[in-house]
């Protein structure tokens, strides 16, 4: 098929013609979703914080399903459809496989999210995110998410495809690179994933057309888990593999040890899947074996993957920083990082936060026991804030400030705002991930339109600390949402009318990667890193200490058994 | 050379270990194996464990054991809906009731005595959330979850609805006493 070639002047990228449109096409989509789900935020957390109180309960609640959608799957995955094809059509250097299957499965993504945002706020699909039965939504709620499902599978099948087509036709050599590797994770993870939605939605769509009588309550949450979890599980995959990325385009940096991180995403292939048992914790029907082998992903081992990333991450970019000189002391290599280039800062921002704030908290709720203590509390969402926004919306934010000038062929407007947004955005959303779950240990409920209990015949009062919290979650609410209100702004500017810059070559057959000649003698030793072994003791100090906190805490407890 | 680009060896599979990386992998491989042992551990030695012991069953049927358990020890009424509050001697079963937009009915309890809690919905799934406690359960419809329960403390506990079950969710919340 003719095609054309594009070798970005700044970057050193190749851009194939199709993956390039097909990329700005998610990369937009999926900024178009966060915005929707941006506005809808606004009214959650100003409805939430207990002063402002904005909303009445129906709205909120359909306002509060809309968030979840459309952040939690289109903004998401529509921007996974694009690092996808970004790590295997330009990393690899090749045109994309079965460019025209790519574009129907792209309308198809688009279409479903379409269908399912029009049931929402028609009103009466205000079933939240999970949809539980027998709360039932309109057909087309479950029908849409069935379209973007199978959009996104296809697109999953294009990167494979992608992925034989390099190899095929030679345009690199030796293996994969890491963050393609770790794109092909997320993909295999994806593929497991839309296979449990579908196994679940499918008969639930047909259910809300009437055809199927009843669907068991506790099936759904047990299978719709396995896409309600995972899809979070592509996302860290994902984002870890943009983390690599970042820090490779950043300082350069090459992973510690290609075997280490190779196996860790291996590890996350074989266990990830196994988590959707979080959820389930804390209800009857499942034993505690069954409970205690899926939520640990057998053993921890998911974890003890994401130790590992945590730490070879920033292990590679010191070497980096270190072999440039910077030297001194434990952590020179890190006061001297580019702190003002918002793809370092949000990608670091998204580490730290990521790992002690999300990753702590969701071990600690995924132990069998302590689960109980915050089941359906705030604390959940305030755990999966940390990790979803602070972890992954953050790291593609990040990654965008380097796609503009690279796809989009554009210069990042209002650079001053770019230098201080990943701090603006990310801090302001890490004291909100905090102070829910601050909230959600004294008890809060999540998707609970009024803590004050309104019209309760007995009602509850909650003690003045979580009123405090939940205030505090909507004033850095509101601050976060000034920080992503005003990245979409500066994004969507400078695509359409920042500075044009200079295509670069076209050419009509690939450029290919070689290696370069084996260096005699195995490569040169490098550096060692104790400022990264120093920080990543810090975190497993953090992490020991508020893990048998909770353990203290549930021991004080009502005896169960 | 970097992430992005195919590993510079070609046999990285053989390529020695950096030693502060080992000495991190060992640890975090540890920490998992103490994490896991952790839950396991507890259920031998701890005292607060969900159990999961559930039956299926219709709402018809819980519906009559919880009246019969009402209609046997209510001692009085509370609120204008008439809500009885039920007594049951130590040891005995007591079913809770959840329901658009209510918990049904009111328990008083004796402090240090274990009692068997039956939890089941009416309608949708509702959140068991007992208030300070902190204890949170998921409740079915159709299905019949029973919990041994002790209460260690005594006083006026709330039992908040956490989990999403319509436009009055906010409205379902209901009492216990310990005394």
């Amino acid at each position: 098929m003719e095609t054309t070639y594009r070798i970005c002047p700044r970057s050193g990228l190749q851009f194939e013609d199709q993956a390039e449109k097909l990329m700005r096409f998610h990369a937009v989509c999926g900024v178009l979703s966060l915005l929707v789900g941006g506005i809808m935020a606004l009214g959650v957390i100003l409805t939430r914080w207990p002063a402002v109180h904005l909303l009445p309960a129906d709205i909120f609640y359909l306002v509060l399903t809309a968030h979840g959608v459309d952040m939690l799957i289109f903004w998401i995955i529509f921007f996974e459809m694009a690092v996808l094809i970004f790590a295997s059509s330009t990393l690899l250097r090749c045109r994309i496989a079965t460019p025209k299957i790519a574009w129907f499965s792209s309308w198809l993504m688009v279409v479903g999210a379409i269908m399912t945002n029009i049931a929402i706020f028609q009103g009466e699909s205000s079933v939240m995110f999970t949809s539980y039965v027998p709360m039932q939504a309109k057909w087309h709620f479950y029908l849409g998410l069935i379209l973007f499902a199978v959009g996104a599978l296809l697109i999953c099948f294009v990167f494979l495809g992608t992925l034989v087509v390099a190899k095929a036709e030679n345009t690199y050599e030796g293996s994969i690179p890491l963050v393609t590797f770790g794109a092909l994770t997320a993909c295999i993870i994806a593929i497991f994933t839309i296979a449990g939605g579908a196994i679940i939605l499918v008969p639930t769509f047909f259910w809300s057309i009437g055809y199927i009588r009843e669907i068991d309550t506790l099936m759904y949450r047990v299978i719709w888990w396995s896409l309600g979890h995972s899809s979070q599980q592509i996302n860290v995959s994902a984002h870890v593999a943009i983390w690599y990325a970042i820090a490779a385009i950043v300082f350069g940096a090459k992973p510690m040890s290609e075997k280490v991180s190779r196996t860790a995403y291996f590890l996350y292939i074989l266990f990830l899947q196994l988590a959707s048992a979080h959820h389930i914790l804390s209800d009857p029907g499942m034993s505690s074996e069954w409970k205690i082998v899926n939520t640990s992903y057998f053993m921890y081992f998911a974890v003890f993957a994401s130790m590992i990333h945590g730490m070879t991450v920033p292990g590679a970019i010191e070497q980096a920083q270190r072999l440039k000189g910077y030297n001194k002391g434990l952590f020179e290599w890190l006061r001297k990082a580019p702190w003002g280039n918002p793809a370092f800062s949000a990608m670091f921002l998204s580490l730290v936060g990521f790992g002690f704030l999300g990753g702590i908290t969701g071990v600690m709720m995924g132990a069998e026991q302590l689960n109980m203590l915050i089941h359906n509390t705030i604390y959940v969402p305030g755990h999966f804030h940390a990790t979803v926004v602070v972890g992954t919306t953050l790291a593609f934010m990040g990654l965008t400030y380097f796609l503009v000038p690279a796809l989009f062929k554009r210069e990042v407007m209002f650079p001053g705002f770019a230098k201080i947004q990943p701090y603006l955005y990310g801090l302001a959303m890490y004291i909100v991930s905090l102070v829910m779950m601050g909230a959600g240990t004294l008890g809060v409920s999540r998707r609970h339109w009024d803590m004050a209990f309104a019209g309760a015949p007995m009602a509850y009062e909650w003690p003045g600390a979580a009123y405090l919290m939940m205030g505090l979650t909507g004033i850095f609410g509101v601050v976060a949402i000034v920080g992503g209100a005003g990245w979409i702004l500066q994004i969507v500017l400078s695509i359409f009318f920042g500075k044009k810059l200079e295509g670069g070559e076209q050419r009509s057959i690939p450029q290919v990667l070689t290696l370069p000649p084996p260096t005699p003698g195995g490569a040169a030793h490098p550096p060692a890193t104790p400022g990264t072994l120093v920080l990543a003791l810090v975190f497993l100090t953090a992490f020991i200490l508020y893990y048998f906190v909770n353990w203290k805490y549930l021991s004080s407890l009502w005896g169960l058994s | 050379m970097s992430a992005i680009l195919p590993p510079s060896e070609r046999i990285w599979w053989n390529q020695p270990v950096d030693k502060l990386e080992l000495t991190w992998i060992s640890i975090a491989f540890v920490w998992a194996l103490v994490m896991f042992g952790m839950m396991i551990w507890w259920h031998a030695y701890g005292n607060q464990n969900l159990a999961n012991e559930t039956y299926r069953t219709t709402k018809e049927m819980f519906a009559a054991k919880a009246q019969a358990v009402v209609d046997k020890y209510t001692v009085r009424t509370e609120t204008e809906l008439q809500v009885p509050v039920v007594a049951p001697p130590p040891g005995s079963d007591i079913y809770l009731i959840a329901r658009l937009w209510a918990w049904w009915p009111i328990f008083e309890l004796e402090h240090g005595k274990t009692y068997t809690l039956h939890l089941s919905a009416m309608d949708y799934m509702h959140g068991f959330s007992l208030q300070p406690q902190n204890i949170n359960i998921q409740v079915h419809p159709n299905y019949e979850h029973v919990i041994k329960i002790t209460p260690n403390a005594r006083g006026t506990y709330s039992i908040v609805c956490n989990e999403f079950c319509g436009i009055g969710h906010h409205t379902m919340a209901g009492r216990l006493y310990v005394k």
